[in-house]
């Protein structure tokens, strides 16, 4: 059934994201005064909200692994924590080529561009961190309190261009108080969003079920030594 | 910012923003991948596991 789950999700994804490349090729134009490197954007801010949406979701998992001390939870937090980790690289790297164009250099050390790859970096760290523990508890413990301490700083992230205005620019979208796109150029932006977090469930679907054959993998141990 | 006004500048724009999708799907490819080596290695644990209880089982009983 999750396989067939997964198949399906993606199959919508992909057909999204064709669907959405040719609008956004054919029928959105170049923006005024970007030219065409506009439309990283529709994969840059999507990308990075889903990310942001992930990481709080494997916040709350662990949250709820120190709560309920169900390592399932724990196994949720590590698949999302995970495939959202990808998504933080995919806007990390697309923001870096529009920067190489717009700003002329690959890297800004502007505050929101340095939260957002500290914010990388932790959970680089989160899953070093895993990997490192073989105690199953001590590493749920461990990882819920770092994946907490991460979630701070996506909120810092999140503000930074409003408390700081340096090279980064600001909010674009009307929803955030910013000026908005030309009518017609919003629409794929979320259309992208909507698959990119089709794509996400199903990758953090595929992860979770790792997960559980891992957890089959050392209770099969546990029985073999048993002998 | 800047403004893009030359011919020059707009193809580079435009292969830039190729580079950008590029990426942004490279990546996407790469961890599909990895899931997918990820998730073989983890088959074969498994069955390898397996056998050794099987293996295990009998000898025990008796």
């Amino acid at each position: 059934m999750r396989q067939k789950i997964v198949i399906a999700l993606a199959l919508v994804a992909g057909l999204i994201l064709a669907w959405n490349l040719h609008t956004m090729f054919l029928q959105v134009p170049d923006e005024k005064n970007q030219g065409a490197i506009f439309r990283i954007f529709y994969f840059h801010f999507p990308s990075a909200i889903t990310s942001f949406v992930g990481f709080y979701i494997g916040m709350f998992c662990g949250v709820g692994y120190l709560v309920k001390k169900d390592l399932r939870l724990d196994s949720i937090a590590a698949s999302i924590n995970e495939v959202s980790l990808a998504f933080a690289t995919i806007a990390l790297v697309t923001g870096s080529i529009w920067g190489r164009i717009i700003w002329g250099i690959w890297w800004a050390w502007d505050p929101r561009i340095t939260s957002y790859f500290v914010c990388w970096l932790m959970y680089v760290g989160y899953l070093m961190l895993r990997r490192a523990i073989d105690d199953p508890t001590t590493r749920a413990r461990l990882g819920a309190v770092l994946s907490i301490f991460a979630a701070v700083d996506i909120m810092i992230v999140w503000k930074s261009i409003e408390w700081w205005r340096t090279q980064h620019p600001g909010p674009v979208l009307e929803i955030r108080g910013g000026g908005g796109m030309a009518p017609g150029m919003e629409a794929p932006l979320w259309w992208n969003f909507l698959a990119l977090l089709l794509l996400f469930t199903a990758l953090v679907l595929i992860r979770m079920r790792q997960e559980s054959m891992k957890c089959e993998i050392d209770s099969l141990r546990r029985y073999a030594h048993a002998f | 910012m800047r403004t893009l006004s030359k011919g020059n500048d707009m193809d580079q724009n435009f292969l830039y923003m190729f580079y950008g999708f590029l990426a942004a799907w490279l990546i996407i490819v790469i961890y599909v991948i990895s899931l997918a080596l990820r998730e073989s290695r983890l088959r074969q644990e498994i069955d390898r596991v397996k056998r050794m209880v099987e293996e295990r089982e009998p000898e025990a009983k008796r």
